[in-house]
């Protein structure tokens, strides 16, 4: 089955804007009449439900949080990209397509991202109306900074706490909402099933994570904004709550899967110190524009402390590597090079998984005080969780997964193979490609939900029977009994090991054989382990506790138990892709250098996936990707 | 490390709560306060017995969700930390730490230490935005912000509603919640037009909600896990008193 995407032909520049023009429009008047779910409440999904809202559809809005204001956007800090060009260094809309499409290593469709670009300056006009405190120049302008991946100042920012600013700007247009009237906030509610009735999505099954009570709500279209699935690695920089569980169910019921196997490792965390660990930390990736990375030359080096370690054995491996971009090389590049470092015996600290980040030299050339400004925060966010003084030695860092940029598999209108089921935000895989640049991700979930989803949502329900479905359909209790039957099943087990054994035991496979680097054999290794954790978890994991009650066992148990389905068609994805690009790396497929090669003739589209059983093998979808605006070549930031 | 835990356990809202003794085991200087209660859940687990539920979710000190009083103080003392991001190694060896939900009229309790927040979540929605219709703002650079004005907006907008303050203050209040919204959309121009409104409707929906009053105490802004000053409490208080002398010359509808 070849998939359309339906992106619009013609002239680019024009592409959305005459999209727009010819949908369906839904009469204000009839709009209350339609009820549009809408699951998970961060950037995408506060900004699409309050969108929405405003518009005068009836919207039900869920998150597993106790609020909205905590969904994992608001841990974001660098900043979010807009084409404004107002520092006048050449920028435009062409050019951030031109580097998003790049970034992604050709392997995102261009009319979405053109429109990701076009949008991205009405996110910043409408943000900073709604009251986010964005930094301002002296002349009281909007500030910007530099990001990874581009030769303009185009990042707008709030101090480092930029995705926060913009989640609680989303979170006080949907609070307005729910004053008035418009959207109905469900918070500690985690949605368990997607309700497919005569192939169209129209409700889901929910469990009140308070209560336990599993609950049928029906709409005339549902929205998932749920995020991302990097906690399959269980070490990640996601929030512990971030899951694969709605895309998982959704997938379950028809919705295709797409690259999954495109992950993102940040390069800037800090390294993990200890089997106790519950989550990596990420440190700004603006760090490495006055810290240089170096690993000791000398493997004998390695215990030694960094401040004994003389100038010439000191080996300053992305400076050597990639002089003109340097310490600042994109998140896929030092992610890599560090790895291969390590993996060379030549990494530092605890397990010898860490390179240095010096500031010894930009702190001499402009003084502590400086530095101390510019990053004061993070140095004391270092030293809090590893107590090591970073002015004073080297800070540690390494890898860690961070970003997944596949997803439920969307057309132009961010509507799925399964009619009526939208997916926005991280949850699709559309804007992406294969890797992510810095300060893209906030963008998109804005770009998604306050300005697509709004558009494109009437198209399907201007032609859609309001109310078409109550919670009285057969396939509502079907659904419900078969959460509870899985529950149940959960409680009954009462094995020998907790869920955190199995979320631990899964995530160092997918880690140490779907990770940075994949191979054909690790990848095929991981589908022999994958399977095997399956029919153990199944067999001997242990959760306390009932099911009609406050049970954060349950609630892991639940998510562990798809993570581990998830991640068996992640790895099949990456078995398949015989190529390298962006985050994923196939160590088959590289130049001589190491860098990463990409087979255009062979895989120049996205990898659907059909789910057709647990333990069977999916069924693999093609949607070709065309390059009209931007030409294909060699991604090199040398 | 050993420590001995003294932790309050209560069912559901309902049920009577108690404290019971715990004792974290092969600790080291390097967990997490929450990455210990982990090690403390998985041994109460593989025992059968029901572990401590309590609210955590970004682990890195921003979203707010983390909350338990240890040994009497929010977050559990460490200056500008969330309870997330303080570590084993500011307890000692064979220390006793007694641990206990936020205790708030406001802030029910659900079970053991996670309790109801929304409380801070109707104050917003009572007011707490700019309003501004999706689509068709101008430029944003249209009106230029003097930098010291969006440096203070953005003191204010740090805060990340954990409701640390409101468990610290005698009297139980969100003051210094709701001055920290009040004062960022007071101190820019987008939020201008309807201030008089907003604080009014904060403040009433304060009552309403059961939190108490400001009585200059400040233990919020000490127990705050990001610094947020009480010189926020102040501009809400002149900002309401503001709203009280437009209503009472007419110039805003009374609400």
């Amino acid at each position: 089955m070849i998939l359309d995407g339906k992106a619009p032909s013609g002239r680019i520049q024009d592409s959305w804007d005459k999209y727009r023009f010819d949908l369906k429009l839904v009469n204000p008047a009839n709009k209350r009449k339609y009820k549009v779910l809408v699951v998970g409440t961060g950037l995408a999904g506060a900004s699409a439900a309050a969108s929405l809202g405003e518009l005068g559809y009836n919207v039900e809005a869920f998150c597993y949080q106790d609020s909205p204001r905590r969904a994992h956007s608001i841990a974001a800090q660098g900043g979010i990209n807009a084409a404004k060009n107002y520092p006048n260094d050449g920028d435009g809309i062409y050019r951030l397509f031109y580097d998003t499409i790049k970034g992604g290593d050709f392997r995102a469709r261009e009319a979405d991202v053109w429109r990701l670009a076009q949008v991205s300056n009405n996110i910043v006009d409408q943000c900073v109306a709604q009251g986010v405190p964005f930094a301002r120049d002296y002349a009281g302008y909007l500030d910007t900074r530099s990001f990874g991946g581009a030769q303009v100042s185009r990042t707008f920012f709030a101090r480092g706490q930029t995705g926060q600013q913009l989640l609680l700007g989303a979170y006080s247009a949907l609070s307005r909402q729910i004053k008035a009237g418009t959207v109905k906030l469900f918070a500690r509610t985690e949605m368990l099933d997607l309700v497919v009735i005569d192939g169209e999505a129209k409700g889901i099954t929910v469990r009140d994570l308070v209560t336990g009570e599993i609950r049928a709500h029906a709409g005339d279209a549902v929205v998932l904004a749920t995020g991302g699935y990097m906690n399959v690695y269980y070490l990640s920089t996601n929030a512990m709550g971030c899951s694969a569980t709605a895309i998982w169910k959704a997938a379950k019921k028809g919705a295709f899967l797409a690259n999954p196997c495109y992950t993102q490792i940040h390069p800037t965390c800090i390294p993990q110190a200890g089997d106790y660990q519950s989550k990596l930390t990420l440190m700004s990736e603006s760090l490495r524009n006055d810290g240089r990375v170096w690993v000791p030359k000398k493997k004998e080096d390695c215990g030694k402390p960094a401040g004994q370690i003389p100038e010439e054995d000191r080996d300053y491996y992305l400076e050597r590597k990639y002089p003109t971009f340097g310490n600042l090389a994109p998140r896929d590049i030092a992610s890599r090079a560090a790895k291969e470092q390590c993996d060379d015996g030549r990494g530092v600290g605890p397990g010898g998984r860490g390179v240095y980040l010096d500031f010894r030299d930009s702190i001499k050339r402009l003084g502590e005080k400086v530095i101390a400004e510019r990053y004061g925060n993070l140095f004391e966010m270092y030293e809090r969780i590893t107590d090591e003084n970073g002015y004073k030695q080297p800070m540690r860092i390494y890898p860690a997964p961070h970003y997944s940029m596949g997803g439920l598999w969307v057309d132009y209108d961010l509507m799925s193979n399964v009619p009526g089921l939208f997916v926005l935000g991280e949850a699709n895989f559309s804007v992406h490609g294969a890797n992510r640049l810095g300060a893209s991700a906030l963008m998109q979930g804005l770009a998604d939900g306050y300005f697509v989803i709004p558009n494109t949502i009437g198209g399907y329900l201007a032609a859609a029977t309001p109310g078409k479905v109550t919670v009285d359909h057969p396939e509502f209790a079907k659904s419900a009994a078969e959460v509870k039957a899985t529950n149940d099943k959960l409680l009954s087990i009462s094995g020998k090991r907790t869920v955190t054994e199995f979320t631990r035991e899964l995530g160092s496979v997918m880690w140490n054989d779907v990770g940075m680097a994949r191979s054909d054999a690790s990848l095929k290794s991981a589908l022999q382990k994958i399977p095997a954790i399956r029919e153990e978890f199944w067999k001997n994991v242990k959760v306390t506790g009932g099911s009609g009650e406050t049970n954060q066992q349950i609630e892991n148990a639940g998510r562990t138990a798809d993570f581990i389905e998830f991640a068996e068609m992640l790895t099949r994805d990456a078995l398949h892709r015989k190529e390298s690009c962006g985050g994923h790396f196939r160590v088959e497929h590289q130049y001589p250098d190491g860098e990463a090669m990409r087979d255009d003739a062979n895989f120049c589209y996205t990898a659907a996936w059909e789910f057709k059983g647990i333990g069977k093998e999916p069924e693999l979808h093609k949607e070709p990707l065309k390059f009209e605006n931007v030409h294909l070549a060699v991604r090199s930031y040398k | 490390m050993k420590i001995k835990l003294i932790v309050w356990r209560q069912a559901n809202p309902e049920a009577a709560g108690h404290f019971e003794t715990y004792e974290a085991k092969d600790i080291t200087p390097h967990h997490s306060f929450l990455e210990m209660l982990d090690v403390v859940n998985e041994d109460l687990i593989k025992q059968g017995k029901d572990p401590i539920v309590f609210d955590h979710d970004c682990r890195e000190g921003i979203c707010g969700t983390c909350s338990a009083v240890v040994n009497g103080v929010p977050h559990g003392g460490q200056q500008r930390t969330t309870l997330c991001q303080l570590h084993m190694r500011k307890f000692k060896d064979g220390d006793a730490i007694y641990l206990e939900p936020w205790r708030a009229r406001a802030f029910p309790i659900i079970r053991d230490l996670m309790v109801d927040r929304s409380a801070l979540d109707r104050l917003i929605q009572a007011a707490g935005w700019v309003s501004c219709h999706t689509g068709g703002a101008p430029d944003g650079n249209a009106s230029p912000i003097p930098k010291p004005e969006a440096e203070y907006a953005m003191d204010a907008a740090e805060c990340i509603g954990c409701g640390a303050c409101v468990a610290a203050c005698p009297n139980g209040s969100a003051m210094l919640f709701a001055g920290a919204k009040v004062s960022q959309y007071a101190a820019l121009p987008q939020g201008q037009v309807e201030a008089p409104q907003r604080v009014a409707a904060m403040i009433q929906a304060m009552a309403e909600n059961g939190f108490g009053n400001c009585s200059n105490h400040y233990e919020c802004q000490a127990a705050c896990p990001k610094g947020v000053d009480v010189k926020f409490i102040t501009r809400l208080n002149r900002e309401f008193h503001k709203a009280l002398v437009l209503e009472k010359i007419g110039a805003i509808p009374s609400t």
